[in-house]
């Protein structure tokens, strides 16, 4: 861009960062044969079943627009799933909205409900987007940090040390992307209480919710009292292995909804009916190949996590989500130069865990949602890298 | 189920020992459990799946749906197992429907399938009748679908 046309660009997003990795995946790019674990979405093809319904949608020319909240069935089908699946009953006809993907309705909501100058508070490391999706709304972002020492647990009293006056809204996400914490039902009702006492509405992204292994997931909207103040955000591109048909959605209470709903009629319309009709079907019928899923990340993880441990970078077992997140500091090494080098020596692609927020450094996330074949692979390598680091400072040593 | 046949099941081609170090076992401990797989009968063997068009040794193979006389004593088993004993016969179901066995056959060409049929299953004491399809090609073999998924090339290495 020359200077003479950056000027058009709004200070705001002017200011915004890169992605770290945005800028991880260029040199990635370069290097195809390498083995990636930098892959933030299933290794699993969408279930025939769910692609087949999406092609006869487009045989029988479902092309049109549907409802700005989506369409009613599908609406009505999301309604008595999140009863079911998490034991929050919401009116299909005016609670429940159909989105783009969970970071739509994150960003409808931002867009909704912060008004310029008020804060948000959402604990760190998480999703890349939350921050600058705060910024975009010119609200102030409140990172709460979690750490390794409790397993990146979120501690309400960290959630206390953040917060600040003018404080309006909490972001949660349960699993975590990146660390793969969870929430007990008891965390979450202290932080429920925390939401009452300060008066937050709850941004709660459960997108990972299928994906729990350890315990039952809780969602902070079947909490009593909370779901007058929870906007629940879930989608289909995790758990369902759907993530290129951008589909989601948002469940609150129906004057949070409808606010919702009128910037996004605005600025969407509605989500694509193909993706729509086919999130139907994999709500109906796919509920096994969820299971069956499910099960092969649980046998992935405790794998890649007990590699991690064995080679000697500690790894905290990740209770939800397909993602890994050890600690590489005893490696000598900060974790963008780590898995810079891990690239470049061992062809391997992890994440650096700052790219998900300050309380990421230190680590790298690697994801799970790959074969066996290529865990073993890479693992074998990370070890072989981890020898060499301890190769060179011993010849380091010989030199000295 | 145990964790080895779990493994097993999800189709990814693991030696013992990478299926020891997935599961985090003894590689002995594998092999037992796999020992003890194949004493009860739960897995049967193994055997390549190969994508039949590309084969060396081309077989035909062919569908045979067979009627059978049932038998006072034992129903249909004799004669099913009778018929399963034949090298030529890769499977053989008893089917409800409008015929009682379903056999798969290969032979090295039409000749052989078609002679087997007409000389040693059709003139079995009990076979009534049989009507044989020839396979002409297939588009999934044992789970494994033989044709092109959409290549994974558009996805990328590392997203959020």
């Amino acid at each position: 861009m020359t200077l003479q046309s950056s000027r058009f660009v709004a200070n705001h997003v002017k200011d915004l960062p890169r992605s770290g990795i945005r800028d991880f995946f260029a040199v990635v790019s370069d290097m195809p044969q390498a083995i990636s674990l930098g892959i933030g979405e299933p290794d699993f093809v969408t279930p025939w079943h769910v692609r087949e319904a999406a092609v006869f949608a487009l045989e029988k020319g479902r092309t049109s627009y549907t409802d700005n909240l989506g369409l009613l069935r599908l609406r009505k089908a999301i309604s008595s799933y999140v009863q079911s699946s998490f034991g929050v009953e919401y009116d299909p006809e005016d609670e429940v909205l159909v989105t783009v993907g969970v970071s739509e309705a994150l960003d409808l909501a931002l867009r909704a409900f912060v008004n310029p100058g008020e804060k948000v508070l959402y604990h760190q490391p998480c999703y890349v987007s939350y921050d600058p999706s705060i910024v975009l709304v010119h609200g102030k972002a409140l990172g709460a940090a979690t750490s390794a020492r409790n397993d990146f647990a979120l501690a309400p009293a960290a959630l206390e040390d953040a917060w600040e006056e003018g404080c309006k809204a909490l972001i949660l996400n349960f699993p975590t992307n990146p660390t793969g914490g969870v929430a007990d039902k008891s965390t979450l009702e202290r932080i429920a209480r925390f939401a009452v006492e300060k008066d937050l509405l709850v941004l709660s992204d459960e997108i990972y919710a299928e994906l729990t292994f350890d315990g039952e997931h809780c969602s902070i909207a079947s909490l009593p009292g909370m779901k007058d103040r929870v906007i629940f955000l879930h989608g289909f591109s995790k758990a369902f292995a759907m993530t290129g048909f951008r589909i989601g959605y948002a469940c609150g209470p129906s004057e949070l909804i409808e606010a919702m709903m009128k910037v996004h009629q605005y600025s969407m319309m509605c989500a694509p009916i193909l993706s729509q009709e086919a999130a139907l079907e994999a709500l109906l019928n796919g509920r096994e190949s969820v299971l069956r899923m499910k099960e092969q990340y649980l046998r992935r993880r405790d794998y890649l996590v007990r590699r991690f441990n064995e080679i000697g970078l500690p790894c905290h077992s990740p209770g939800g989500s397909f993602y890994a997140f050890p600690n590489v500091a005893a490696t000598g090494l900060d974790e963008i130069e780590f898995a810079h080098r891990l690239l470049r020596e061992r062809e391997v692609a992890v994440v650096p865990g700052s790219a998900f927020g300050e309380a990421g450094k230190d680590h790298v996330r690697a994801s799970f949602s790959t074969s066996y074949i290529q865990l073993q692979q890479a693992s074998d390598r990370i070890s072989r890298f981890m020898d060499s680091l301890g190769h060179s400072s011993g010849s380091m040593e010989g030199v000295g | 189920m145990s964790s080895v046949l779990q493994l097993l099941l999800e189709g990814e081609c693991l030696e013992t020992h990478q299926m020891a170090d997935v599961l985090g076992m003894d590689e002995a401990a594998v092999t037992e459990e796999l020992e003890r797989l194949k004493d009860e009968k739960i897995l049967l063997g193994w055997r390549p799946v190969f994508n039949p068009a590309e084969v060396e040794d081309d077989q035909v193979r062919a569908v045979i749906e067979v009627k059978i006389s049932p038998e006072r004593e034992g129903g249909f088993d004799r004669l099913s197992l009778r018929i399963s004993r034949f090298d030529e016969v890769e499977s053989c179901y008893l089917m409800s429907g409008g015929y009682d066995l379903l056999v798969i056959v290969a032979g090295k060409n039409l000749r052989t399938v078609a002679s087997f049929v007409s000389e040693r299953l059709a003139t079995i004491e009990g076979v009534l009748s049989t009507a044989t399809h020839f396979l002409l090609r297939a588009y999934k073999e044992q789970r494994h679908l033989l044709v092109e998924e959409g290549s994974a090339s558009d996805k990328p290495a590392i997203s959020p």
